[in-house]
């Protein structure tokens, strides 16, 4: 009965470490959400959606930098989350008991924990420095290559949570391998996949550093993406720096939007994950 | 290996063999799991496959239609000859194989689509044909595996949407449905329950009339139900074939006689 007691005593401290980490690590996230809105609801309205950054002092919106943003983003994931989802697919179907694979997942870990920064690096190296300015392009690979890993890794672990005995009764129909991935493992995983290329642009849409050194900037509306580009977290981060009041105050709300919009991705591709198991 | 009695033999001779396995050996790495095996499937009759876990008789039904060639360091040496021809041989086409050689699974494996899909999938592969005569070879192959009745209003509805029992028959009208010539079971009712079983049980008596059949089972009375032949199988070694009737009333081997009657396995 002693023994029960303890047992009892320890489950009841272990509890309570575990709410109040939970609690602790929820707290700074509420704060952040509600200084969030705060200080950037005030002045989100239409304007901001419709009108260019603002030199300081004067009004003005972030319609340049939402389209940039869209523009690098979309871009990025086109160009990243097919060569994700061939090379996911690769690992977990036609090279999954090769070298080749274990290599390439070795690296993609890395790749996946490398800071952004070093990424924006090396596309500065590779497609900046090289021709000589900064371009919307430049953004986009940036942003691609940290799209690659996110979704090669989700890919290869949805596609090999498809059993193997479905592979094997879409085999036993003679079906080609291309169909047994094509038709019956990429169906199985849909929701797992379509959930992977989401978090991706989740992920990224919130990137500064490698756009800092790739797409820099634009104070006007561009859609060239040969010259500079706005984005959004690049001019919060240049405006929050700002002395000047109005430029803060659209930081905010460009922080907010951000938030928005990866928060609304987030649900969706829970959404889609919650209908992975019909049954 | 013992023969039966010689009456018997001269009866069997005259069936046509499907398939004839001759001095097959299998291996998982350098794990032996099949050592000489030689064994017929003739023509239009069910051949059970029976033995403790570990026999080798799901290797052997998997070796019928290559699909161990699914994962490396798997390999059969020996002949698997059908129709004439040896399937192990080096440049044999393995989709075609197993478009004529059909498997069904332990558990069911309905694809992620729906009833309809499911069978209309396999048949698309191989024939452009007209969407009504899709419809028609549909129907044809769910009523053969007895789950019209039981679909033919929902034929959109998710294949994972059925009983376990619904979903087995679906494999086998799946299966159906591209006109194998053989049809390999492997447990095919054991995730079932007795009714489900029965169901089945009944549609390999229907399906043989066309099919060459075999089929794993751990089940002694469902192998002496269902079977025109058994083979049992012991450690990777094929100890007994031979009718059905004859093997579970005076096996010639003792092995086999204290498995069927429950001594061990």
């Amino acid at each position: 009965m002693a023994l029960y007691q303890q047992r009892r005593r320890a489950n009841a401290i272990s509890l309570a470490l575990c709410y109040a980490a939970t609690l602790f690590g929820l707290s700074w996230l509420v704060i952040i959400l509600v200084e969030l809105f705060v200080q950037g609801i005030g002045s989100l309205s239409l304007s901001v959606f419709a009108q260019m950054t603002p030199p300081p002092g004067s009004a003005g919106g972030l319609a340049n930098a939402i389209v940039g943003s869209l523009i690098i983003t979309i871009l990025g994931v086109a160009i990243g989350a097919p060569l994700g989802l061939l090379a996911g697919t690769y690992m977990a179907e036609y090279g999954r008991f090769t070298k080749l694979t274990f290599v390439v997942r070795f690296i993609n870990d890395i790749l996946l924990s490398a800071p952004s920064i070093v990424i924006g690096l090396f596309i500065y190296e590779v497609m900046v420095a090289r021709v000589g300015h900064f371009s919307g392009y430049a953004g986009a690979f940036a942003l691609a290559v940290i799209v690659v890993p996110v979704v090669v890794r989700t890919t290869e672990d949805m596609l090999r949570l498809v059993p193997d005995s479905l592979r094997e009764a879409a085999s036993a129909l003679g079906l080609p391998r291309s169909h047994v991935i094509g038709k019956v493992a990429y169906r199985a995983a849909r929701a797992g996949l379509i959930t992977g290329v989401l978090l991706a642009v989740a992920r990224v849409s919130g990137e500064t550093a490698p756009l800092l050194f790739t797409a820099l900037n634009n104070q006007f509306f561009s859609a060239d993406l040969n010259a500079p580009m706005a984005s959004l977290p690049a001019v919060i981060f240049q405006f929050a720096l700002s002395p000047y009041k109005n430029w803060q105050q659209l930081a905010w709300t460009g922080a907010l939007i951000i938030t928005l919009a990866v928060l609304a991705l987030s649900i969706a591709a829970r959404a889609l994950g919650a209908e992975r198991t019909p049954k | 290996m013992t023969t039966l009695d010689a009456k018997q033999t001269q009866k069997d001779a005259k069936l046509p063999q499907k398939v004839s396995v001759r001095g097959l050996n299998f291996f998982y790495g350098d794990l032996q799991a099949l050592k000489n095996v030689s064994l017929p499937l003739y023509a239009k009759r069910v051949t059970a496959f029976i033995g403790p876990s570990g026999c080798g008789k799901s290797t052997l039904l998997r070796v019928l239609n290559r699909m161990y060639d699914l994962y490396p360091n798997q390999r059969a040496e020996g002949e698997v000859v059908l129709d004439g021809e040896n399937i192990l041989r080096p440049g044999q086409d393995l989709n075609i194989l197993r478009a004529r050689v059909g498997m069904v699974f332990q558990k069911p494996t309905p694809f992620p689509m729906s009833v309809y899909d499911n069978i209309a999938f396999g048949v698309r592969l191989y024939e452009r044909i007209p969407k009504s005569e899709l419809d028609d070879r549909v129907e044809a192959a769910l009523r053969s595996a007895a789950l019209w009745p039981e679909v033919k209003d929902n034929l959109k509805a998710s294949g994972l949407s059925l009983s376990g029992g619904q979903q087995q028959r679906l494999c086998i009208a799946r299966t159906v449905a591209i006109e194998p010539e053989i049809i390999l079971l492997d447990e095919p009712c054991s995730a079932l329950d007795p009714i489900s079983t029965a169901k089945i049980e009944e549609l390999i008596d229907e399906l043989k009339e066309n099919y060459t059949i075999a089929i794993v089972t751990h089940n002694m009375q469902q192998a002496a139900r269902v079977s025109d032949y058994t083979a049992f199988m012991y450690i990777g070694e094929l100890i007994e074939f031979g009718v059905t009737g004859q093997m579970f009333t005076s096996p010639a081997n003792k092995r086999t006689q204290n498995y069927i009657t429950g001594r061990f396995g």
